[in-house]
């Protein structure tokens, strides 16, 4: 009994080990504004310092065929090749709070990284940037405000 | 089975369904306003549009073409994105706009019910059930109107019955449209349907990136007309590596915005033209008329909803409360109900009840219900009244049909009761037939056939000891009757006729007793209530009896009177019984309600036959034909001097045109004929009549309703019509005694 318990901790450490080398588990809190409309689609998204594309962090909304309206990360995120396995989750309804688990790796934060929030709702606007929040450890848990259909963000890390 | 499976699916589903047709219904009206709202639009290019749009709009991020022909801009004002609505003819802005709260709230309740994934599970389920519901209630018409080519004969039946069917055969198309396409749209929002959605197209590489050219100026969106654009991006502004977006009717792609070429194009795949097309025909978008007969089609929904409530609680409760009923395919003994009332099941609960303690498992159902075949049963016993002259009676009338695609198993075996009075010609006269019909169908006897004159328990406890004989048992089968739920009812007043030719007959008027039916009653179709119309049966309890005698009703409970037209038989107990009785004295009586012997609503004339009492309910039809549809009434008596019943209302209805001809036949006076005799004479008005769309109502002794039908066959030969033809179609109505 001890030994299978030992044999599956080992297991467990073997998986989780490596990535708690580079990556911290953070975060992310968006509070939507009272707004027309059905529940909006959300990407956010790092963008490296010389302001390209780098990589996704979340998307709010799970039908690819509306990605097009979040016009930022789209252009981003059609060349990479990335899977967004893991990393989607629901469209976030007129004045919801959005609270999910992300990963971003250690060697991004303090580096020149950028955290954009693009937002769309059907019929309605389409938001480039709703939020734009350099990735560095003074800014854990900052609470910043949107342009668009975000209220307020905040990531912690 | 299926009635079964189409009760219990519109019980569970009802509401929800109702809700989407109705939140469907006002969604239904978007596409028309908007067609009704939008410019026609001429023939553009996208190049010229986008110029236009962008001079007056200098921040535009992208312009949007609707299916409805409306195109929206969208820009930046600085602080998030506005929208501006474009006239498609010159491109000029034509003010702000705005999506509309109403439209996007019903979207978001139809969609989703404002509940995110779980609504949208729910109004999936909901899609389902109202296309399992249209299939299920088509199937379940035509096996009830007798095939699908009679799907649109006649409806019968009470007011809930009748309305549920004719609201269902004209909505049933729309909604097996909407429901199919809306089961569609639901697994495609679940991404279940692949191949519908527009793929990811990767963002450009080859960006010339040089200085941005004059949008009019872009060879790609000059070559492209306004009619068939979806959607432009616009570049971020200042940024010279970004480009124009474009959707169209047939793909999507990217445009330079230096040099003007299409750097890429991806054009859509089969699943997403046909999405689309399902899309349309859900929505309406670029459909608006579709759309607007889906919506009116869809109103039908709650009162489906409410009048298959009604229907399945009516049935519920006039349904025999068997204790233990088995499933029919476990049941060793299975037994079928011929029953026009329902005294017979009253019989069939006894049997089933004593069955049952003796061990076997049994299954009782209506002979309407006859299932294909039944694996485990042993024997299958049939209780059956027979209905008018001979008919099956209302739980049976499917029999004979289902009969032909019934499989006995080997060693199964039947016997059939009937149940009857003997003092008509045709007693039990459908008993037989079905008991010829099992022997035909290969089926070994259990009992000789055997038949319960007046509800005898007595010869119901006999055959009970014989059947137990026969299944190796003892089986005590003690029936007590069922006395219907009886009103007290005062004379009120009598007036005799025909005693000087032998017939005589007196018309009684009882009064009501006090107290209100609300609506409810009557779209229930409550048969047990004071509320009836001309037509409608009475059945009266005589004192010192247990078995009602049935009389049509000449007059409706809106009259605030009750009245029949009763003959005096010799021996017969109630007749006798009536006609000793004095103003101020009461009857024991409660309501059958007839709903299929009724003059059809509408402009076409109505010709109506009787004689002798039979003149009873056709006087209450003629009494209250305010809308003055062209009746003809033949009438049959023996001596206008003594039974010319109803004299006075016949006159007042002539000369009111509540009656628009009147045809008399005395058989007692010098040249004596019948009512059929006098039909016959008239053969050429007659055939007239049916041409332009007649009904026939007959009603009065068997005699006389042959000799009609005789008449009737005659007058029509020459028009290739036939009384066999007419009553399929619902127009040779009955009521004979």
């Amino acid at each position: 009994m001890l030994k299978k318990l030992t044999a599956v901790l080992l297991l467990a450490t073997a998986f989780s080990v490596p990535g708690v080398a580079y990556a911290k588990d953070a975060t992310l809190a968006i509070r939507m504004t009272g707004y027309q409309g059905p529940p909006a689609y959300l990407a956010v998204y790092l963008t490296k310092p010389d302001g390209s594309y780098d990589s996704t962090l979340w998307v709010a909304g799970t039908q690819s065929k509306y990605y097009r309206h979040l016009r930022g990360w789209i252009q981003g995120v059609s060349g990479s090749g990335e899977r967004l396995d893991g990393i989607t989750g629901a469209s976030v309804g007129s004045g919801r709070t959005m609270e999910v688990g992300i990963t971003i790796a250690d060697a991004l934060i303090d580096a020149g990284y950028t955290i954009h929030v693009d937002s769309a709702v059907e019929h309605g606007a389409e938001n480039q940037d709703d939020v734009v929040l350099p990735l560095t450890s003074a800014n854990s848990g900052t609470v910043v405000s949107g342009s668009g259909y975000i209220s307020a963000m905040a990531v912690t890390f | 089975m299926i009635r079964r499976f189409h009760s219990l699916a519109g019980l569970a589903a009802g509401v929800i369904v109702a809700l989407m047709a109705i939140t469907g219904a006002v969604l239904s009206l978007q596409p028309v306003l908007d067609h009704l709202a939008t410019p026609s639009s001429g023939s553009m290019s996208v190049a010229a549009l986008a110029e236009a749009v962008s001079a007056q709009l200098p921040g535009v991020t992208r312009i949007t073409h609707a299916a409805s022909g409306a195109i929206t801009a969208y820009y930046d004002a600085g602080a998030g994105e506005l929208a501006a609505s474009i006239d498609p003819a010159t491109g000029n802005v034509l003010g702000a706009t705005a999506p509309s709260p109403v439209f996007a709230f019903f979207t978001e309740l139809h969609r989703s019910l404002f509940l995110n994934m779980n609504g949208r599970v729910a109004s999936g389920l909901a899609a389902l059930a109202i296309t399992v519901l249209s299939v299920s209630g088509l199937v379940l018409l035509a096996n009830r109107l007798g095939g699908w080519r009679k799907l649109f004969t006649t409806a019968k039946g009470t007011l809930s019955q009748r309305l549920h069917v004719e609201l269902a055969r004209m909505g049933v198309l729309g909604l097996i449209v909407s429901g199919a396409s809306g089961i569609a749209m639901s697994l495609n929002s679940f991404g279940l349907l692949p191949g519908t959605d527009a793929p990811m197209t990767a963002f450009p590489s080859n960006v010339d990136g040089g200085t941005p050219a004059a949008i009019s100026t872009l060879s790609a969106l000059q070559g492209l007309d306004l009619s068939s654009l979806r959607e432009l991006t616009f570049p971020y502004l200042g940024d010279v590596t970004d480009v124009f977006s474009v959707i169209t009717a047939n793909g999507q792609g990217y445009v330079d915005q230096g040099t003007g070429a299409w750097l890429s194009f991806t054009p859509n795949g089969l699943g997403q033209t046909i999405y689309e097309t399902i899309y349309m025909l859900h929505t309406g978008q670029g459909l608006w008329w579709f759309g607007a007969l889906l919506g009116l089609a869809s109103l039908s929904v709650p009162a489906l909803a409410i009048t298959g409530g009604l229907i399945w609680w009516v049935r519920r409760r006039n349904q025999p409360r068997l204790v233990g009923n088995v499933p029919a395919r476990h049941a060793d003994t299975i037994i079928l109900v011929g029953s026009e009332g329902n005294s017979t099941w009253g019989f069939a609960t006894t049997l089933h009840a004593a069955l049952t303690q003796a061990g076997h498992k049994v299954h009782a159902a209506a002979m309407n219900s006859l299932a294909a075949s039944y694996p485990s049963a042993r024997q299958i016993l049939v209780l059956t009244a027979t209905y008018g002259d001979g008919a099956a009676p209302a739980s049976a009338r499917n029999f004979a049909a289902r009969l032909r695609h019934f499989t006995p198993v080997p060693g199964q075996r039947f016997a059939v009761l009937g149940f009857g009075d003997r003092s008509f010609a045709q007693f039990c006269h459908f008993a037989e037939e079905t008991q010829q019909a099992m022997l035909d169908r290969g089926l070994k006897q259990l009992l000789t056939y055997e038949s319960i004159d007046r509800q005898s328990a007595q010869s119901f406890a006999k055959w009970g000891n014989d059947l137990g004989a026969a299944l190796g048992h003892e089986l005590t089968l003690v029936h007590a009757p069922v006395v219907p739920v009886t009103s007290t009812l005062a004379l009120l007043d009598r007036t005799d006729f025909g005693t000087e030719v032998q017939a005589p007959t007196a018309v009684l008027r009882f009064a009501l007793p006090a107290g209100e039916v609300g609506l409810i009653d009557r779209l229930l179709g409550r048969t047990q209530a004071l509320r009836f119309e001309p037509g409608d049966l009475v059945g009266i309890v005589p004192p010192g009896e247990t078995i009602p005698r049935y009389y049509s009703l000449a007059s409706s409970s809106r009259d605030d009177v009750l009245e029949i037209c009763v003959r005096k038989v010799s021996g017969g107990v109630c007749s006798e019984f009536l006609h000793g009785l004095e103003p101020g004295q009461t009857i024991s009586a409660f309501i059958k309600r007839n709903p299929d012997f009724r003059p059809q609503p509408g402009r076409a004339p109505v010709i109506l036959i009787g004689a002798g009492t039979g003149i009873g309910p056709l006087a209450g039809f003629v009494d209250g034909n305010r809308r003055h549809q062209p009746y003809y009434l033949y009438f049959g008596g023996r001596d206008p001097a003594s039974d010319f019943l109803y004299a006075p209302l016949w006159r007042a209805a002539l000369a009111d045109h509540r009656l628009a001809g009147l045809a008399t036949a005395f058989s007692r006076v010098v040249g004596g004929r019948y009512v059929q005799d006098s039909v016959r004479e008239d053969a050429a008005n007659i055939r007239k009549l049916v041409a332009s769309g007649a009904q026939i109502l007959v009603c009065g002794g068997r005699d006389m309703a042959a000799g009609v039908r005789d008449s009737i066959d005659y007058c029509l030969a020459p028009a290739g019509e036939t009384v066999t033809g007419l009553r399929a179609k619902g127009r040779y109505l009955e009521d004979v005694y």
